[in-house]
């Protein structure tokens, strides 16, 4: 399967989990949301929100080529 | 000039006379009153909304000092919506204020915000979030919510028919009790950042002007300076 290429974002804890070259992050053509945070090795439970080009989604997303995708983990302060 | 019209002067020409006295007879409710609700109610005090509810049981701990405009170290274990309703008291005597010092539960929360314009969430638990919206809803009013952790924050407005929370924290049975601000804690400008932003959709949803965040989130993250208006439907 070819490879193509996303912009990653991770907001607050998880910017633990962001890879070296998030701008430019190489994945399989076919890859769904919930398998490039299962190959980031982020806890599923932690992600809250998924956005991918502004708009949210959920992690049966498949990711195509220029995507930029932000995960976010629950805010609930005040 | 009179000092009630000097008060205001600095309002125009972005307000009207027209729209500045539609604020003067507005009826905001605040729920919570730390690092949102502090920033918040100041906020629309000081631009003239005329009736404010504030609502908080919660007494100020050494810890809110950080952020929390209205803390101040003398007033370390004493009531929130006392000391709002002082500082408001002595910003702009026109605004009249009635201050709740009790903790808002799902038998007593409606009775609160009922007659009022619009309610902001400044609440510190998702829980209560949620409450907040189903009272909102069946009082036919709208939310402002703001939440904050560490220097991210995020701002949306939720109509009576909106899903609201439910898009951003998922179905409530399965609900954190707090986001990961517990592991993050708050910095004061972020939390004076997501306040301003409320503040100026509540302004926004009582003149009727500008856009609003409905269906909407506009997110901040400050290390990045990331701003970004996302869309939850």
């Amino acid at each position: 399967m070819a490879e193509i290429k996303i912009e990653i974002k991770l907001f607050v804890t998880l910017t633990a989990f962001a890879p070296k070259n998030a701008d430019n992050f190489p994945v399989q053509e076919g890859t769904t949301v919930e398998m490039l945070i299962r190959d980031l090795n982020i806890p599923a439970d932690t992600v809250k929100l998924i956005f991918v080009n502004g708009r949210k989604q959920d992690t049966t997303y498949v990711l195509t080529s220029g995507d930029r995708l932000g995960l976010f983990p629950p805010v609930g302060g005040g | 000039m009179s000092e009630n019209s000097e008060r205001y002067a600095r309002n125009f020409d972005t307000l009207t006379w027209l729209e500045q006295d539609r604020l003067a007879s507005a009826k905001v409710s605040v729920l919570g009153l730390g690092g949102l609700g502090g920033g918040v109610c100041e906020m629309l005090a000081r631009i003239g909304v005329g009736h404010l509810t504030l609502i908080d049981g919660d007494v100020f701990e050494a810890s809110n000092l950080n952020r929390q405009l209205l803390c101040t170290e003398a007033l370390v274990g004493t009531s929130k919506a006392k000391a709002a309703e002082e500082r408001i008291r002595a910003v702009n005597s026109l605004v009249q204020v009635t201050p709740v010092a009790v903790y808002a539960d799902k038998a007593t929360l409606f009775d609160m915000i009922t007659g009022s314009d619009l309610v902001v969430d400044c609440l510190d638990s998702i829980h209560g979030r949620f409450m907040l919206q189903d009272a909102a809803r069946k009082a036919q009013i709208p939310v402002v919510g703001g939440a904050i952790a560490g220097v991210s924050g995020q701002v949306t407005v939720i109509f009576p028919e909106d899903k609201g929370y439910e898009l951003i924290y998922g179905k409530r049975d399965h609900l954190p009790a707090r986001g990961v601000e517990s592991h993050t804690g708050n910095i004061s400008y972020c939390a004076l950042m997501v306040a301003a932003v409320q503040a100026s959709e509540c302004i926004k949803l009582l003149l009727g002007r500008g856009d609003v965040l409905q269906n909407k989130m506009l997110i901040m993250e400050l290390w990045s300076n990331s701003f970004e208006i996302m869309d939850l439907v």
